[in-house]
């Protein structure tokens, strides 16, 4: 069977939390094999997306389809079943912190595979190495800076090879030569094992470096989209002053508020 | 007033939906195929965290309590002539009442809040995320060994107290007020039924375990992500599950006595 260009197919969604609409009809494809960058400003709502490609969150409408299937309307068995093709590497890195480094990234191994010992320990070194933290696979967690822990997190979130890789700010925290080694391994990944990358970033000159396509989000919808060149060059007000980090323009620094004066009572 | 009404309204349709969140819980934790090559080093992990590290306060309380009841009980049986039957009073009171109680709500407040923090703070860091992103059921993974080791480990953890109190009073009514330990000992044997008081308590233990630690994974599973959330949950647990364990103390009384 050919698989379809399309890896996630996300149509129209609404997203709601509480009072506040996060997304107001979200359309969004993101191709087979490529890297796709989603950009935005702080509380845009980027995060709340890949949750909800990987179903954590259920959106209050729309349509979300990972590799053709709803990821909305499977089982419990089923979605379970879907997850095991994804990776996702979180902001905080979501390391279990009663583990070591070793046991963290070898976690999705023992739970879904029955590899014998040296088997997972090569696994794990291989993706320790890649990431450059061979050394550190006996730290704990508590021991480890917030860089490292989400390195290990990547480790981690690889390990089991899958077919789509979600990274979450993967470049938080990182100094400049860690950030240049990250950006290189993903390109890597993408080009040698073909898996569909989703990075979510702020970091804009860095992911569009590397970015195929790349969607960007404010107040609740995709405000422009393209490939890195035209989206770098775009004269989308929204977008000019996302990727060029202009102070002024359309997207509100501030929190949708009061006037000022009435809340000081002037 | 109408407002107050409303508010009335909210609020008990909400306590109605936490009860009925917390029963599905329940229900997909308890109804599962048991994966035991996987659960049991998982179970015993546990076993050891709620169960072998609460022993400590348990052992020294119950020690204390039995003293306590020791001293009181020669006290007021003086009065009567009656000390030798302190074994008798203090075996009754421990194995029918004070041995389970009392250790649940040690249970409550040493493994009980510790298993809510630890879960509550898995949540709060995304551990739990990272799990279901992993494809690892939480529910599996961190909640039914939890689950189970609190079950099987208060009832345990209740006999001990029972075993230690009876101790702890012989040490004050025998080795130090001076009743004779024959009277004491068969004076107890005399009186306690094995069925009556002593799987009683056992019985009321089981049932203690299995609320509190029912309590103590739900708040830590549902437990807001924030600091202040855990704090929350935790203090949630401590009281629920004591008031819980004692409000069931009274109804399990009730219907043993009852001619059950």
């Amino acid at each position: 069977m050919v698989q379809s260009d399309v890896m996630v197919d996300i149509n129209d969604v609404y997203f709601s939390r509480g009072e506040r609409e996060i997304f107001s009809g979200v359309d969004l494809t993101i191709r087979r094999g490529k890297i796709t960058a989603i950009m935005g400003p702080s509380g845009s709502g980027k995060t709340t997306l890949l949750k909800l490609i990987g179903a954590q969150l259920t959106p209050d409408s729309g349509s979300i389809f990972v590799d053709k299937i709803d990821m909305h309307s499977l089982s419990h068995k089923a979605l379970y079943k879907m997850r095991q093709k994804m990776g996702f590497l979180f902001q905080s890195g979501a390391l279990f912190t009663n583990i070591n480094v070793f046991e963290n990234v070898a976690f999705p191994l023992r739970e879904h595979t029955n590899l014998p010992e040296d088997m997972i320990r090569d696994l794990v070194l291989v993706q320790l190495e890649a990431v450059g933290l061979r050394g550190a696979r006996d730290l704990m967690p508590a021991e480890l800076s917030g860089g490292m822990a989400h390195r290990v997190s990547l480790a981690r979130s690889l390990i089991m090879n899958p077919e789509l890789m979600m990274y979450d700010e993967p470049f938080t925290g990182q100094d400049p030569i860690t950030m240049a080694r990250l950006l290189q391994l993903i390109k890597k990944l993408n080009a040698i094992l073909g898996i569909t990358s989703v990075i979510v970033s702020h970091d804009v000159v860095e992911t569009a470096g590397i970015a195929d396509y790349i969607y960007i989000i404010a107040n609740g919808k995709i405000v422009g989209e393209g490939e890195s060149e035209k989206i770098m060059n775009d004269n989308n007000p929204w977008v000019k002053q996302f990727v060029h980090g202009l102070a002024d323009g359309v997207m509100p620094f501030h929190y949708p508020a009061n006037e000022y004066k009435e809340d000081l009572g002037l | 007033m109408i407002n107050r009404i409303q508010q009335l309204g909210a609020m008990g349709i909400q306590t109605f939906g936490r009860i009925g969140i917390s029963g599905l819980f329940l229900l997909r934790v308890i109804f599962r195929w048991p994966r035991v090559i996987r659960t049991l080093p998982l179970l015993i992990d546990q076993i050891y965290v709620v169960g072998v590290l609460s022993l400590v306060i348990v052992v020294i309380s119950s020690l204390f309590i039995g003293m306590v009841l020791g001293l009181q009980g020669y006290n007021i049986l003086e009065k009567f002539g009656a000390t030798p039957q302190l074994g008798q009073l203090v075996a009754l009171s421990v194995t029918r009442e004070l041995g389970p109680v009392l250790t649940a709500l040690l249970f409550a407040g040493r493994a009980g809040s510790a298993l809510t923090a630890e879960i509550g703070l898995m949540q709060t860091t995304e551990q739990i995320s990272s799990m279901e992103m992993m494809a690892v059921d939480p529910l599996w993974r961190v909640i039914y060994p939890r689950f189970w080791a609190g079950f099987i480990s208060l009832p345990i953890l209740t006999v001990i107290f029972m075993i230690i109190a009876v101790y702890g009073s012989y040490l004050v009514g025998v080795d130090w007020l001076g009743i004779d330990p024959g009277q004491f000992w068969s004076n107890m044997q005399a009186s306690v039924n094995f069925r009556i008081d002593i799987l009683n308590g056992v019985i009321k233990s089981i049932v203690f375990g299995f609320v509190v630690t029912w309590i103590a994974v739900y708040q830590g599973f549902y437990t807001k992500p924030t600091a202040e959330g855990i704090g929350r949950a935790t203090t949630k647990t401590v009281v629920y599950a004591s008031l819980a364990v004692l409000g069931l103390d009274f109804m399990l009384t009730a219907f043993m006595l009852g001619g059950w």
